[in-house]
């Protein structure tokens, strides 16, 4: 399976500083196309209005969170087969399984590097 | 036939008039005997045990609250923890400015690299990628202050009952002494900066005393060039 370099991937967190890590982080592995969206209500916006090829998403965020808006994309019949990879500093267990149930293809937890994002994005999406 | 109390009332008179002859411990064990009895269907002598506790009791409480009032709740609701939530919201602030800048540094690195040859772009793309990397702390130091400061704001919640509840008891432990004297509740640094006692740490005892408060919160600092003029008014 190869992965389409310039598909679309949205990323969401509330920290801007997060964000930017992130995008260029993706450029680093290669990755140009991306958006951004600041909490899972706006992102949803975004999923909705054009495709994407994969959803990298933070937990805690107000108003929606990336747990809630991980479901609303399970239960949106266009969207349900979207990879998505939580990125969180949340590292319970419980709260891995939560997200496993509600359909996560990975977990990603803070702090984290390049080769870690390259490794889940590897395992969601195959090698590039 | 006379009531018990007045049965009480003879006895104890009875008692008075033998006041100079002492009496022996069966007159004695009479009389509290008699004295108890009297008070049967208005104060048991359990019930007066149960008085007692209470009284007891009270006197606890009453010495717990003034305890707890010596503490200065007020203080601490009004602006320890104010104080506090303000010092890390400007921590957050401010190492969100740096990671910024650092941010910005990285990316003008990255984007000079793109125009070098491989063997020199290479290794200045891996330092930009650590430094994206290591921004991450930011990330985690804010959220892990964010926690400490919402624990905060749920202490200062509970505070606001207790002072509620020890109102009068808080007024009555403003003396006049310590509302007149800043230095009471003053920080130790400050109150050691007022008085002119020497520095921390050249002199035992409180190690803090006489260091400085830290940085400023932002709305509260003073910028470099407004220290440089004011410096400049003693040249």
């Amino acid at each position: 399976m190869s992965v389409d370099m310039s598909m679309s991937i949205l990323i969401v967190d509330d920290y801007k500083t997060m964000l930017r890590i992130i995008r260029n982080l993706l450029k680093q592995l290669g990755f140009e196309n991306v958006d951004e969206a600041s909490d899972g209500a706006q992102a949803l916006q975004k999923l909705r209005q054009k495709p994407y090829g994969l959803v990298i998403s933070d937990w805690n965020m107000e108003p929606m969170t990336g747990l809630q808006l991980l479901k609303e994309v399970r239960a949106d019949t266009k969207l349900q087969s979207l990879p998505f990879i939580m990125i969180t500093a949340e590292s319970k267990k419980e709260n891995v399984i939560a997200a496993k149930e509600a359909g996560v293809n990975n977990y990603i937890v803070k702090p984290f590097n390049a080769d870690t994002l390259k490794g889940k994005m590897s395992a969601v999406l195959g090698q590039f | 036939m006379t009531s018990e109390p007045d049965h009480a009332a003879a006895a104890v008179d009875a008692a008075r008039r033998e006041a100079d002859t002492p009496l022996d411990r069966e007159a004695m064990v009479a009389l509290v005997t008699e004295i108890v009895g009297s008070l049967d269907g208005e104060i048991a002598g359990g019930d007066l045990k149960i008085y007692a506790e209470l009284e007891s009791l009270a006197k606890d409480i009453r010495a717990a609250r003034a305890e707890i009032a010596a503490l200065r709740p007020d203080e601490i609701q009004s602006r320890d923890i104010p104080t506090a939530t303000d010092e890390l919201d400007a921590v957050v602030g401010a190492t969100e400015k740096a990671t910024g800048e650092i941010l910005d540094a990285a990316e003008q690195i990255q984007t000079i690299a793109e125009g070098l040859d491989k063997e020199i772009r290479d290794p200045l793309v891996t330092h930009a990628t650590n430094i994206f990397e290591a921004c991450n702390f930011q990330d985690i130091t804010g959220q892990r202050i964010t926690k400490v400061v919402r624990t905060l704001k749920h202490i200062e919640s509970r505070i606001d009952g207790l002072v509620e509840a020890l109102g009068e008891d808080l007024s009555a432990h403003l003396s006049p002494s310590s509302e007149g004297a800043d230095s009471a509740s003053a920080p130790p640094a400050a109150a050691a900066a007022d008085s002119g006692a020497e520095p921390a740490g050249e002199s035992g005892g409180d190690p803090d005393r006489g260091l400085l408060h830290g940085p400023q919160n932002p709305d509260q600092a003073i910028d470099q060039d407004e220290i440089d003029r004011l410096l400049a008014e003693f040249d």
